[in-house]
């Protein structure tokens, strides 16, 4: 075997290498370096990841497993030194590697402003995932502020990712308006305004004077005398090609290494592509183009003729919720006409630059679904003097074509680029479709690279899918939360936070439910959703709750209810039971129990006795159990050392304190803890969703137990040597479920799907992060400790307890 | 026929809500939908007997608080992959006002 050496594991190499293992199956061993520590990903999607859309392990490529079963050596984290072309072995320092041949694809370096304190800790790029990493890190720090340099497409990612992540963020540009190379000032205008309505400052003409700070960056000076605070700065301003090993080698580089139609540097045995590569004076920076240039790499090696030719590119900015889509050549100039649409209030914008009855450029912002056709326009340089007039309003105005969204893309021809990062065609998908009998999107995405990058092509790939599978297709590549939408409860929760939605009637509009008002399934998850996250801004809808949590009462299984009343930590008096004894005397209630967690229930109740049951306990003292809720139930306790011999702390008292502390707060499923005061383990404390066992020491603090359907142990969180410390500890694992977990999900599982490891490097090893919970929690208590009885008592939502009509017997048949 | 029965205003129903009529041989549950369109069923699931208008209305239909069985308001039909009906009854709105149709009290009485 040829042994084949690659210097760079980016996006480039990484689809080279797969053609390669197409193309000249067997034929190489290959030795992959990569600078960074960790394989081949997708680096177009780190503002997502940035942004909390979406995991690093959602954005690898190429994992171990794929490496491993094609052989090849990876060296991640060992960066190559020097190529010896004489001896063709390349340097690093494990020592030095030979080569029959090499491909460099080191990318690109950020380009760092030489401007005073740009060492300073705090100042940095936004290139891999380390970067995304600091910068999250930042981002947890409440009121942390960031500044942006740069309002490029990277730059203006970079911006509104943080400020998803509750940063202040002030965005800096040289130029007259944002994303200047893609976008006109009218499309620049609008951007600006919807990053402003996000709360993003954006300062253009912006000439950056000095970075200041004593030990890290504290604010960024501008020439006009503005002084902007930071506790991170962002260079976002442009890459240069990364050409110095290939400089040292004395290959021949310019802007970038010079390589020819072939990808063959001046050696005929190393090969070049990416970002650090110059073909016929050009450097690209996106990611279609090199995606080329991986395939024409590929069939070289492999002695097929090939040749790259440089291609049309596109543009559309990752911001959720923002549409721009810039393709072509849109300045102005004397032999150039351009047609413009502009709806003020709906923030559209779109504008076709034609030269000779030719659409060469167009600038789409607000709508963009006809971005595709009009980019295929550009491409083949279509006459447009027939449709001139409807041009404007898209493909679906064109030869009197429905306007359904199906029959535009139905409408496209074979050839028309549908998935811009990886150049993928219409008939290439559809023919894998049918070649393949694929069904799902996972499987497109795996066989034609459609929609597997950024993917703003998705909803064109799904179109095609459903029209040519017809009623086989089954989106449901990921599990939607309902029928009523293709999302899934992670993807809701992020949207909801992004796009900032905050009532049911906007989720539905803006994602695009398929239903009018939703179902008995993501109503109330969206109703929790809303209330977790805008706790004093969303109000709870009452007809998004279930029975139970609308009448705070327990249906049964005959339709009656049955009532708890709270008793903290389990302690009640004489007083209190003989309130209980008495109202069940008085409205016939057939059963009294006491429950699992220590409380007592009283079973049989009529609905319209309820407002009555309550009012009585409400008078002796006693408030709602919330025994129905999806939210805190009990605290279960034993009496620790107030009594039992064993007993090492005030288990008691904890159980009170919390109980008192936490109630009232809803959760994605119930919530149930205990507290006991030794290991004996009295209160069951190892089998509740958070349970506290005392020891000589403090307070063990244990969670993600179960003892419903699944029976499972809890697992050991950490250990608080105080009482004020353990009661921390808990409120803040209580808000991150809260925060985290999908609606009827237990912690366990909730646990089981996010991680041990994750849950305690929040809670246990991060103080900060710790007390950002606990105080979130804090504030979103003081809307929810309302009584739910006393409130009905008092006549709220009084239509659910009473009928709306009564007859009796007709008085005369006729 | 005697004239249709007045139950009503529709704002006394709750948007996506339901209020029961109480009648000698059982409850009518009777419904407003978002779009304030107004059925009357039988309250009662043919599964286990649930009160329906003690379950979720979405869209024409409504979900049954014990085991989410779906039924279809306006046909009284189980929706999915359920099989069974719940009777329905006639109702109409006229100037806000809920009316049901006389014999519907006459048939129960007769059951």
């Amino acid at each position: 075997m040829e042994k084949l050496v690659v210097v760079g594991a980016g996006m480039a190499s990484g689809r080279a290498l797969e053609h390669i293992f197409e193309e000249a199956p067997g034929r190489f061993d290959v030795t992959l370096f990569g600078a960074e520590p960790r394989g081949n990903y997708n680096r177009l999607m780190l503002s997502p990841v940035l942004a909390g859309e979406k995991e690093y392990e959602q954005i690898i490529t190429h994992d171990s497993a794929w490496y491993e079963a094609n052989g090849v050596h990876t060296r991640f984290g060992e960066t190559v030194t020097l190529i010896d072309r004489e001896r063709k072995v390349v340097v690093s320092k494990l020592g030095e590697t030979p080569y029959d041949k090499l491909i460099i694809a080191t990318g690109s370096a950020p380009f760092i402003i030489p401007l005073p304190g740009k060492d300073l800790p705090g100042v940095m790029a936004f290139r891999d995932l380390d970067d995304v990493n600091r910068m999250v890190d930042v981002s947890k720090r409440p009121g942390a502020k960031a500044v942006v340099i740069g309002g490029g497409l990277l730059g203006l990612e970079a911006a509104a990712a943080l400020n998803a992540r509750g940063m202040e963020v002030v965005v800096l540009h040289l130029m007259g308006h944002v994303m200047e190379r893609q976008l006109d000032p009218a499309a620049g205008y609008l951007l600006q305004r919807d990053l402003e309505a996000r709360g993003i400052k954006v300062h253009c003409k912006a000439q950056t004077k000095a970075i200041l700070g004593e030990d890290r960056v504290e604010a960024v000076a501008l020439e006009d005398g503005t002084v902007y605070g930071a506790d991170i700065v962002v260079m976002a301003v442009g890459i240069r090609p990364e050409t110095r090993l290939a400089v040292d080698a004395g290959i021949h580089v310019e802007r970038g290494i010079v390589v020819n139609d072939q990808m063959v540097t001046s050696d005929p045995d190393v090969l070049a592509l990416g970002e650090c590569v110059e073909h016929e004076k050009i450097v690209y920076g996106l990611v279609a183009p090199l995606y080329d240039q991986a395939k024409i790499l590929a069939k070289t090696l492999a002695k097929v003729d090939a040749a790259f030719r440089p291609v049309q590119t596109a543009t559309q900015l990752k911001v959720t919720g923002v549409s721009v889509y810039s393709a072509g050549d849109f300045a102005d100039a004397e032999d150039r006409e351009e047609i413009v649409l502009r709806d003020a209030t709906s923030g559209i914008y779109k504008r076709l630059v034609l030269k000779e009855d030719k659409v060469i450029g167009a600038v789409l912002y607000g709508e963009t679904a006809d971005g595709p056709w009009f980019f295929d326009m550009i491409r083949k340089g279509t006459d447009t003097r027939d449709m001139r007039d409807t041009l404007i309003f898209g493909q679906a105005y064109q030869g009197g074509a429905a306007l359904d969204p199906m029959a535009a893309v139905a409408a496209l021809p074979d050839d028309a680029e549908i998935c811009g990062c990886n150049g993928v065609c219409k008939s290439t998908i559809t023919g894998t479709i049918v070649s393949k009998g694929l069904t799902d999107l996972d499987g497109v995405r795996a066989h034609t690279k459609a929609s597997a990058s950024c993917g703003s092509c998705t909803h064109l790939v799904e179109k095609l899918m459903a029209i040519t599978l017809g009623d086989s297709y089954n989106p449901a590549a990921v599990k939607p939360m309902c029928p009523c939408t293709e999302h899934d409860h992670g993807t809701v929760r992020r949207l909801i936070v992004a796009k900032e939605l905050k009532s049911i009637p906007e989720i539905m509009q803006e994602l695009e439910w398929k239903t009018s008002c939703g179902c008995a399934k993501c109503r109330p998850a969206l109703n929790y959703y809303l209330v977790a996250e805008w706790p004093g801004e969303y109000e709870d809808d009452g007809q998004s709750r279930f029975i139970n949590e609308r009448v705070h009462a327990n249906i049964q299984k005959d339709g009656t209810y049955s009532v708890v009343p709270r008793m903290w930590g389990g302690l009640t008096n004489p007083r209190e039971l003989r309130a209980i004894a008495d109202v069940a005397d008085k409205f016939h209630i057939p059963t009294v129990k006491v429950t699992g967690g220590q409380r007592i229930d009283l079973l049989g109740v009529k609905k319209e006795d309820l407002p009555a049951v309550w009012a009585d306990l409400n008078a002796a003292g006693m408030v709602s159990g919330a025994a129905y809720a999806k939210g805190l139930r009990t605290v279960k306790t034993c009496v620790g050392s107030d009594w039992c011999r064993f007993g090492t702390q005030d288990s008691t008292g904890l159980g009170v304190r919390l109980e008192k502390f936490m109630w009232g707060a809803w959760t994605p499923a119930k919530v149930k803890l205990a507290v006991s005061g030794c290991p004996r383990n009295c209160a069951e404390a190892t089998c509740k969703d958070i349970g506290v066992v005392c020891v000589d020491s403090g307070y063990d603090i244990h969670f993600a137990g179960a003892a419903g359907l699944d029976i499972k142990g809890t697992e050991l969180l950490g250990h608080a040597n105080s009482e004020d410390e353990a009661l921390e500890i808990i409120v803040a694992l209580t808000q991150l479920y809260r925060e985290q977990g999908h609606y009827l999900e237990r912690i366990y599982k909730w646990a089981k799907r996010v991680g041990n490891d994750s849950i305690k490097a929040a809670i246990i090893d991060d103080l900060d992060k710790r007390r950002h919970y606990y105080d979130r929690f804090v504030y979103s208590q003081q809307f929810a400790q309302v009584d739910p009885w006393e409130e009905r008592v008092n006549g709220k939502d009084a239509h659910e307890f009473a009928a709306m009509a009564e007859f009796g017997l007709p008085v005369a048949a006729e | 026929m005697t004239e249709w029965i007045e139950l009503g205003s529709v704002t006394a129903i709750p948007v996506r809500g339901a209020r029961c009529v109480n009648t000698p041989s059982g409850k009518i549950a009777v419904f407003r939908t978002a779009e304030d369109q107004v059925f009357a069923v039988e309250n009662r699931c043919p599964h286990k007997g649930g009160p329906l208008s003690e379950g979720i209305v979405h869209g024409a239909s409504v979900t049954c608080p014990l085991h989410n069985w779906v039924f279809d308001l306006a046909t009284g039909e189980a929706q999915g992959a359920d099989e069974g009906s719940v009777r329905t009854y006639p109702v109409k709105v006229e100037h806000g006002t809920i009316y049901i149709a006389p014999d519907v009290l006459m048939q129960m009485a007769a059951e």
